[in-house]
């Protein structure tokens, strides 16, 4: 997993990270019953910084940036996304999630519409664009993922990469600001993973911010501006990737390191 | 250890199977003679299959399709078969039919039914299959206030009234939605026009009709007095031609049982043929009774009416007058002479009502509820059970799924409690307790009542049949609908409800067809379902002990329909399935 996500060379020109704030979380606290899933979370995310979270399974980093786009509810501290804070509120809840897109480990395409109609659907009925016009972003996407043949198949005729880029298409065609991504390559086979990481590497080379929860540690070293360690529902550690990598400070960010890396 | 490397130098071409596999020899060995535990089941099946042919189709070949009772059956079929011969009596579906479809419908009005029907097929067309243009679809919404005015009749400004409702509660979500939120709208929208239906449509309808009528009431009185005099004559030319010709058709019929008794004694051919023959040529003396029989019917139907109507409008103005009077008195009564004077009024009033109703209405000839029967109103209460029971249960199976506690308990209690209730105990509730529970005044019609009570029985097992789409949905489709923006209601809509609906479609077509049948079970409260008519067909003298044919086309109409929506359901799966999942 240490080898790198890509061969080519990255296009830094339009990676900047700019001063303005996208997600500022702060003494955020979350739990499941009992169970203290996100323990007193702290943290800024300026425009245009491709975050990689990472960390053993059940630290609760999926938890982490499901909570950002409300999937599941914070009890306490404050999360604010794009200068909205996140509340009950139902109209900034489904505010944030049009400007927020996500991409899940399963894809989860509707599996009853066409590949065009999964990438208008949202842009049709949140933000009441045209169909021709939707349509029209909709192939512009689905060519960038590499996909516009497919657009009139059903989902369940595509392979799981197509499928992930598929996935990818359509939450750009809400035009996000910020994109999330829960752990986008683990349910592929290895070749269908870097057909993924490709289309996510183009992305960030746009400058798209993002946030990746991912075990894929050449994709974090090449393309993240910062890499966060999270283990028992907290961040241990977090820094730039070249100093995270080569030399981390905390012994549980070493232990899992040498685990993940160490083959 | 040998050598394990093996390289192959030489590709094989393709090859035909051998003869056994294919064709019909193939399929045969495949299909029916596998092996020898096959080959026995597939020799018994067959030999079971002969012996139900053998049994039923000489029953159906020996049939009568002329006669007018039992007996005349079974003595056609002795005489065309010989004596031992069983056959059908198909006659009695020939000479009902239309009692079994229509029941005690008007016969002259057969037409409102056929055509309400005709419109339903081609209002449910376009929703059953969207291969049709979807212009259509702009007929569809209309259905269902023609087809019951067609069925009942009555004003025409009832479903006018009833549409408008519809549109009054559109402005009124219009308007709300623009001052609060769209959650308020709705409900506020309902109620409104619920109160409008309960509350103003009668009244509006009934001022309506008192204008038109008092406008009409010197031209209707004229022509009720020309009817009255001219129908009596009419009656009477019609029972002389009823008196002559039935003395010959009784004549007829003393011969033919005569002929009858003389083939059972000695069996010749000659005696056959006679038999046959007397019988064929009773066929249309009887048809022209009938149907003389049947103009004197509607003659004196109009007559009785035209009197009563003219006894109405004569006393009018009588009437009227007592009605003041009744007022005048009522402000100064008290105690038990407030109560007679409050019944006397009632009464009077009744009075000119039913002559204002009469004489105003522009629209159809009422058809009261106790004269619906047959398939008409198995269809009718189906019909309607099936599709409002679709929406009732999604709403109930997405409330049974909500995080809102109290509406939960709601749906949860409903469901259970009406499944966990006989359908049977829900009719007799709508046949008998019901008015009970409904205020003073209002009396509902019993048919009405039915459908209310079916359908909701319906909608909770299709609430059940929905939930388990909804279960068998992965949470992240639910989740990529919301991390897309969509809201509830939308991603209810758009994402949720396609899928856990087509999930559930076998399911849901079972209820379809359970529901169907179940409207059989109305008979037993007094309805006329096909099933309550063969009973009282079977009651008749010249139809008693018949049971077969009676049955067997009431069992094969019902599998008509049901077997079309089965089929229906298949074509649904096959044309929505997208891919594999």
């Amino acid at each position: 997993m240490s080898e790198l996500a890509t061969e080519r060379a990255i296009d830094r020109s339009k990676m900047s990270v700019s001063e303005n704030v996208a997600i500022q979380i702060t003494n955020m606290n979350k739990w499941y019953g009992a169970f203290h899933v996100l323990r007193d979370i702290n943290l800024t995310i300026y425009e245009g910084e491709r975050i990689v979270v990472c960390g053993p399974s059940g630290s609760g980093k999926s938890t982490l940036i499901r909570c950002i786009n409300r999937l599941e509810e914070h009890q306490a501290g404050q999360i604010v996304v794009d200068g909205i804070e996140l509340t009950s509120d139902l109209k900034n809840i489904d505010k944030i999630r049009s400007e927020v897109g996500m991409v899940f480990q399963h894809f989860n395409l509707f599996p009853h519409l066409t590949i065009l109609e999964n990438c208008t659907l949202a842009p049709i009925w949140v933000r009441k664009v045209p169909r021709k016009e939707a349509e029209e972003t909709a192939m512009h996407f689905l060519e960038k993922v590499k996909i516009p043949e497919q657009a009139l198949k059903y989902p369940g005729q595509l392979s799981g990469g197509q499928q992930q880029r598929v996935a990818i298409a359509r939450s750009l065609c809400m035009k996000p600001k910020i994109m999330l991504f829960d752990e986008p390559t683990s349910a592929l086979d290895p070749e269908m993973i870097k057909e993924v990481l490709d289309t996510m590497i183009e992305l960030a080379e746009e400058g798209m911010t993002m946030i990746c929860v991912t075990h894929e540690m050449g994709f974090a070293r090449q393309v993240a501006n910062r890499v966060i360690f999270m283990d028992q529902g907290q961040i241990v550690e977090q820094n730039e990737p070249e100093p995270f990598f080569n030399n981390p400070q905390s012994e549980r960010t070493k232990l899992f390191l040498s685990q993940i890396l160490g083959h | 250890m040998s050598n394990l490397s093996y390289v192959r130098t030489e590709m094989l071409g393709e090859q035909s199977p051998p003869g056994t596999a294919i064709g019909i020899v193939g399929w045969l060995r495949a299909n029916l003679f596998s092996n020898w535990l096959n080959t026995i089941l597939t020799l018994v099946s067959l030999v079971f299959i002969y012996q139900v042919f053998a049994a039923i189709l000489p029953w159906l070949i020996h049939s009568s399709w002329t006669a007018n009772s039992l007996q005349e059956c079974r003595a056609q079929v002795d005489a065309a078969y010989g004596m031992a011969a069983e056959g059908g009596c198909w006659a009695v579906i020939r000479e009902r039919y239309l009692q079994l479809v229509f029941g005690f419908y008007p016969s002259e009005l057969y037409w409102r039914p056929i055509l309400a029907f005709g419109l339903t097929l081609v209002a449910l067309a376009p929703i059953l299959f969207t291969a049709l243009p979807r212009k259509m679809l702009w007929l569809s919404p209309f259905a269902p206030f023609v087809v019951p005015w067609l069925l009942w009749g009555g004003t025409v400004w009832v479903p006018l009234l009833v549409v408008a409702g519809l549109g009054l509660a559109y402005v009124v979500t219009r308007v709300l939605s623009s001052h609060v939120s769209g959650l308020l709208a709705v409900p506020v929208a309902a109620l409104v026009a619920i109160l409008w239906w309960l509350y103003a449509v009668m009244p509006v309808n009934d001022a309506v009709t008192a204008m038109i009528a008092n406008q009409r009431i010197p031209d209707v009185s004229a022509d009720m007095r020309d009817k009255v005099e001219i129908l009596p004559g009419e009656i009477a030319a019609l029972d002389a031609q009823i008196a002559a010709l039935g003395q010959t058709v009784g004549r007829a019929e003393a011969e033919k049982d005569a002929l009858v008794s003389a083939l059972e004694a000695a069996e010749t051919e000659a005696a056959r043929t006679a038999v046959l023959s007397a019988i064929h040529e009773l066929r249309g003396p009887r048809d022209a009774l009938a149907a003389l029989e049947k103009q004197r019917l509607v003659r004196n139907e109009e007559l009785s009416r035209a009197r009563t109507l003219l006894a109405g409008l004569e006393a009018l103005p009588e009437n009227r007058t007592t009605r003041e009077t009744l007022l005048a008195q009522l402000a100064n009564a008290t105690g038990a002479a407030r109560g007679d004077l409050e019944a006397r009024l009632a009464t009077v009033d009744n009075r000119i009502a039913s002559v204002v109703k009469e004489v105003g209405r522009v629209g159809l000839i009422p058809v009261e509820s106790r004269r619906f029967g047959g398939f008409m109103l198995s269809i009718t209460i189906g019909l309607v059970a099936i599709t409002a029971s679709l929406p009732i249960g999604v709403m109930l199976a997405l409330g049974r799924q909500s995080d809102l506690l109290i509406l939960r308990a709601i749906c949860v209690g409903f469901i259970e409690f009406i499944r966990g209730v006989p359908l049977i105990t829900l009719l007799f509730v709508a046949s008998v307790l019901l008015n009970y529970f409904l205020p003073p005044g209002t009396s509902f019609d019993i048919i009405l009542r039915v459908m209310i009570m079916v359908t909701l029985f319906a909608s909770a097992y299709m609430a059940e049949v929905i939930r388990g789409g909804l279960a068998a949905l992965p949470k992240g489709q639910y989740e990529a609908a919301d991390a897309l923006g969509l809201d509830y209601w939308k991603a209810q809509r758009l994402i949720i409800m396609p899928q856990a609906l087509k999930i559930s479609i076998p399911g849901i077509v079972s209820t379809f067809i359970g529901v169907f049948k179940d409207t059989t079970l109305v008979s037993i409260i007094g309805l006329l379902d096909p099933l309550g008519l063969s009973n009282a067909i079977r009651a008749n003298t010249a139809w008693n002990g018949i049971v077969w044919e009676l049955y067997g086309f009431i069992a094969l109409m019902f599998f008509v329909f049901c077997f079309s929506m089965s089929r229906y359901s298949m074509y649904l799966e096959r044309k929505l399935r997208t891919g594999h999942r």
